[in-house]
């Protein structure tokens, strides 16, 4: 098999996707079961991907048999399957949450059509090798999802993925502009022989212009704070799952994985560059709490400390340093999952009480025993407690700024951590401790399947932290870090490869 | 309002629509056809075979047009399209890769060459052309609703 299994990861997720559009209308269990089953064949190749990139290194695969830089290749390296792991997880975690939430939803059939199209844009812009293929799948996994945030088509749900819209096509724009400039300036389109032919002396003018066009696009996808202003409108409006798959994988695929891809394996990276990184990741990291702190509506506030754990996984990554990188990429695992998490568990409160209000809950814990286990297994997550994963990833990142003698950012990482554990101990005090107020006396827990999948999420969350000890971290962590770090043997690694 | 529009244009529109609905559904597929031959293809042949039927729609009113082609249809022949065209993709790997051109190639610039092509392009019309008119059907109804309030 090898690497015949790199182009099934999008293949599967699309056909489940239009098998679903040609025969979810008329038989009602069809999506369901689609849906799920084919998240689980996709969390499956994903594993079986970690399994054969440790094994064999990076694998490329030439569609149609056509070799670059004519044709369009797939490359299935260390951070192309770290990422896909995350992803399908998530997106496994999340379809089978779906089967009983989305019940209360008209055309659910619509939804997981949707749903699977986004899951093979992302599932794309990770395994491919080409530059405008990249730009497509983003497109295909945006314009997806843009649908999927007004699937309620309530009033605000359609202003927030008006306004979703809008910003996220000028995102596009500038990541289009920045791959016509480097098409111009290359005659290909291929990753790795764009690396290969721009030379830092001849094309100094053109790579300051389209490092910046990448960073504006790329950073409007990842939400980074000074294009943050979509975000805390689009992901609270689009029902709980997608809020989950929104915040926990779309903004990291879309968003920081192809910016690092292309910055550090495509242009190159500069000292420069990382620095306006490590100053953006910083300003996510705090603004993003201080503007959750006084949410009290609990899917926002979910939101903007997305805002907040990104900057982490940005300052992490920026740093440059081994240490730093692998902290990044870890945190950027561990947050997708309890991100998810809480995502779910808003959502489990909100199919009970028909709230986001936190003043409006409370003592919920009485009612629902697994949804407040869960929340507080997450909350502890990603506030940095120890022994869950959080608190790993959180300590390394500030470890490596410290080793990195940047002393002031290791200390505004703190900072935003302790600001982080202050609001979600608001949160777990008004959503589920204190007196059962008598309007939720009736409530029940949610239906099994939502149960389920928190419990699987809550559970990785608990023992995350073990993918960092050696024998599991070799073929994972290491793996996708060790492509960012030799990052200038990517373009020369996959030409040999296809050869 | 809506009443004018379910009965159509006038008999001048009409006739001119009777007389060139015909030819423009043709025209889209001879681009369609020869789409590995000349300029063109599946996608612009898809979208002239849908502006045909919008043109019935604009003149006749959307009655005359749905009857020929209801949007269950439409919705089937999109879903339809799409999958035909994974499953040409998927029919490489018979030959080791995928999107492999499988077929025997034939003659260039002949009407029945150039392998899996044809048969693409055919998968890309029906899904574009499907999809065109019905985001057309949508914003038709859509208006109707608007108006109605």
């Amino acid at each position: 098999m090898g690497a015949n299994v790199i182009p099934l990861f999008v293949v599967v997720s699309l056909s489940g996707a239009f098998l679903i559009s040609l025969f979810g209308r008329k038989l009602k269990w069809f999506p369901d079961l689609i849906g799920s089953a084919f998240t689980a064949l996709l969390l499956l190749l994903s594993l079986y991907a970690v399994k054969i990139v440790a094994e064999a290194g990076t694998l490329v695969y030439s569609a149609g048999s056509w070799k670059p830089p004519v044709g369009i290749v797939f490359v299935l390296d260390g951070l192309s399957s770290f990422m896909l792991v995350t992803v399908n997880l998530v997106a496994f975690c999340v379809a089978m949450f779906s089967i009983n939430y989305m019940a209360k939803y008209t055309s659910k059939w619509k939804f997981y059509t949707l749903f699977l199209l986004m899951l093979a844009g992302m599932n794309g812009v990770l395994i491919t090798g080409d530059i405008f293929n990249l730009f497509v799948f983003l497109e295909i996994a945006s314009v997806a999802s843009y649908a999927l945030v007004a699937f309620g088509t309530e009033r605000h749900e359609l202003e927030a993925a008006f306004k979703y819209a809008v910003m996220s096509t000028v995102g596009s724009l500038f990541i289009l502009l920045g791959i016509v400039f480097l098409y111009s300036a290359t005659s290909t389109l291929s990753m790795a022989d764009i690396a290969l032919s721009l030379s830092p002396g001849k094309h100094s003018g053109i790579l300051m212009l389209v490092s910046i066009l990448f960073l504006m696009g790329f950073g409007l996808k990842a939400a980074l704070v000074p294009f943050h202003a979509w975000l805390p409108d689009a992901h609270p409006s689009a029902p709980a799952p997608i809020s989950a798959m929104l915040s926990g994988v779309l903004i990291k695929s879309l968003g920081i994985y192809s910016l690092c891809r292309i910055i550090f394996c495509v242009l190159g990276v500069s000292s420069q560059l990382l620095s306006i990184l490590m100053v953006l990741g910083t300003l996510s990291m705090l603004i993003g709490v201080f503007l959750a702190i006084g949410q009290w509506d609990l899917k926002r506030l979910l939101a903007y400390h997305s805002i907040s754990q990104i900057g982490y996984v940005i300052l992490g990554i920026s740093l440059g340093t081994p240490l730093g990188i692998i902290g990044g990429l870890f945190h950027l695992f561990n947050h997708s999952i309890f991100k998810s998490l809480l995502f779910l568990n808003s959502g489990a409160i909100e199919y009970t009480t028909g709230t986001r209000d936190l003043k409006k809950m409370g003592g919920l814990s009485e009612k629902m025993p697994i949804t407040s286990t869960t929340a507080l297994t997450a909350a502890m997550s990603i506030s940095g407690i120890p022994p869950f994963n959080g608190f790993w990833s959180k300590l390394l990142i500030i470890i490596a700024c410290v080793q990195a003698a940047k002393y002031w950012y290791g200390f505004w990482a703190v900072l935003a951590s302790i600001l982080t554990l202050a609001s979600f101990t608001k949160v777990m005090k008004y959503a589920f401790f204190g007196n059962l107020k008598s309007q939720w006396a009736m409530i029940k827990e949610v239906p099994v399947f939502m149960k389920l999948s928190m419990i699987i999420l809550a559970v990785i969350c608990v023992f995350g932290g073990l993918l960092f000890f050696p024998g599991l971290r070799e073929p994972f962590l290491l793996k996708a870090s060790g492509v960012l770090l030799d990052a200038k043997t990517y373009a020369s690694t996959v030409i040999r490869l296809v050869q | 309002m809506s009443k004018e529009h379910d009965r159509g244009m006038s008999v001048i529109v009409k006739t001119v629509t009777r007389l060139t609905v015909g030819l423009i559904l043709l025209y889209g597929i001879y681009i369609l056809s020869h789409g590995h031959v000349s300029p063109g293809g599946g996608f612009a042949g898809g979208v002239i075979i849908a502006l045909s039927f919008i043109h019935l729609m604009l003149a006749y009113g959307k009655e005359a047009a749905l009857k020929r082609i209801p949007s269950q249809a439409l919705s089937f022949f999109e879903g339809f399209g799409a999958i035909m065209f994974l499953a040409i993709a998927l029919l490489g790997f018979t030959g080791g890769y995928f999107f492999l051109n499988f077929l025997p190639k034939g003659e260039p610039f002949k009407l029945f060459s150039a392998g899996i092509i044809p048969l693409c392009n055919i998968a890309i019309s029906l899904k574009v052309g499907a999809g065109l008119f019905a985001i057309f059907i949508a914003l038709v109804l859509l208006k109707f609703e608007g108006e109605n309030k």
